[in-house]
């Protein structure tokens, strides 16, 4: 074989792999970093964070507003301490709530904002001081049968 | 007793040899890559035979893997009511597991055999000796292109299977089930991420390409030059990368992926 036909199908095949290698990047996979433009870090402390992970989305009134970047133990509180890097395009009043929510019933967990009415925006570095902790399965079905049994006593009383 | 010792002892000091064997030849080789960069139409040569000719099985295959694939996930998946999940399951165990290590296994067995047998055969018929009495260095003339070509070729062609994976899930799933096709896509895009599953497939298959290229012209630069010798070379090359490719793998998804 000549090594002109030889380096044109070696052309053709380096070609190929990085066009495989395009379409996967771009059209299968998704860049986590580049949806999430010039972030700023927040973070909020959580009485149980339930099964929040580290790179679980940051939601607010349901689109993608950033990533959790870290979760620690604050030996001080005793809470969960997670820290998340919002986009440096949206900013959040000094009032937002903060919740660990699931998306569908049995679906990941993810970091839900959700605004107050506060003229003043949180800056890079706050902490998120109103939050609500993780619904924890097993306590909401202890908490039904207590409520159940108490019901259950008051009953033969009528 | 002492024969059962002194046999453990021959196999660990011959495995121990062999080990700094591949070593040293393994630096051999990166050193004496320049000298055969000098003379790139030698690489792009193996790249021809390594990579080309490896093109059809490769793209073969990778169409049917994706096609079970998309058909054993369907039928799992639609139990669960969520058939859409099929693109995510495909394009996941695809860019993770099966696209490096599958095309692995074929790129051995296709083409790293090849050059265990070419350079096995050049050293039966003592080419690579009448090369050293010219004083043209067989490693940067002959071995170093063909490990070249093979550690370019390797992730490339992890890549195309992955791809072809991806179609043929996407035939099975879309073409001939009925999943929605927006669902398919949108939710594969969702769970895939391009650092955590593309970047480190393909850190995979780059691995594997050094593993597989290094093993096969280690084997047949250290094979017996006998006819005999080239075929057991060929064989050793076949398992040890399969092996290699299995171990490695192992390893690398229990750093890479441990559900943080």
């Amino acid at each position: 074989m000549s090594r002109t036909t030889l380096d044109l199908w070696v052309g053709v095949f380096v070609a190929m792999g990085i066009a495989a290698l395009l379409f996967l990047a771009l059209k299968v996979a998704s860049i986590s970093g580049s949806d999430i433009r010039s972030p700023y870090t927040l973070s909020a402390r959580f009485d149980n964070i339930g099964g929040l992970k580290v790179r679980a989305p940051v939601k607010s009134a349901g689109v993608l507003v950033g990533r959790v970047t870290e979760i620690r133990y604050d030996n001080e509180h005793f809470q969960a301490e997670v820290v998340f890097s919002v986009d440096g395009r949206y900013k959040f009043p000094t009032d937002t709530f903060a919740n660990i929510l699931t998306s569908g019933l049995l679906g990941e967990q993810y970091l839900g904002l959700d605004p107050g009415g506060e003229e003043k925006a949180l800056a890079p570095g706050d902490v998120i001081k109103k939050t609500q902790s993780a619904v924890v399965l097993e306590k909401l079905i202890s908490q039904f049968m207590f409520n159940k049994a108490a019901d259950g006593e008051q009953a033969p009383a009528k | 007793m002492g024969d059962v010792f002194r046999k453990l002892g021959s196999l660990a000091i011959s495995g121990v040899w062999q080990l700094g064997f591949i070593a040293r030849f393994f630096v051999l080789i990166l050193r004496y890559s320049g000298q055969s960069f000098m003379r790139l139409h030698l690489t792009i040569r193996e790249l021809y035979f390594s990579g080309v000719l490896s093109l059809l099985i490769i793209l073969v295959s990778g169409l049917f893997v994706g096609l079970v694939l998309g058909l054993q996930g369907y039928e799992i998946l639609q139990r669960y009511g969520s058939s859409e999940a099929m693109g995510t399951m495909v394009a996941l165990s695809l860019l993770r597991e099966l696209g490096p290590v599958v095309a692995g296994l074929l790129f051995a067995s296709r083409a790293g055999s090849a050059v265990t047998a070419e350079i096995g055969l050049m050293k039966v018929t003592e080419q690579l000796k009448a090369m050293d009495m010219m004083a043209v260095n067989p490693i940067a003339r002959v071995v170093a292109p063909r490990f070249w070509g093979g550690v370019v070729s390797m992730p490339l062609l992890a890549a195309l299977f992955s791809t072809m994976g991806i179609f043929g899930g996407w035939l099975i799933g879309v073409v001939f089930i009925g999943v929605d096709d927006g669902a398919f896509w949108s939710q594969m895009r969702a769970a895939v991420d391009f650092r955590y599953d593309v970047l480190n497939g393909v850190f995979k298959s780059a691995v594997f390409g050094v593993a597989v290229a290094l093993i096969a012209v280690f084997e047949g630069y250290d094979c017996v030059p006998t006819a005999e010798g080239v075929s057991r070379a060929i064989t050793r090359t076949v398992v040890s990368s399969a092996l290699a490719i299995l171990a490695l793998d192992f390893v690398m998804t229990s750093f890479m992926f441990r559900g943080l």
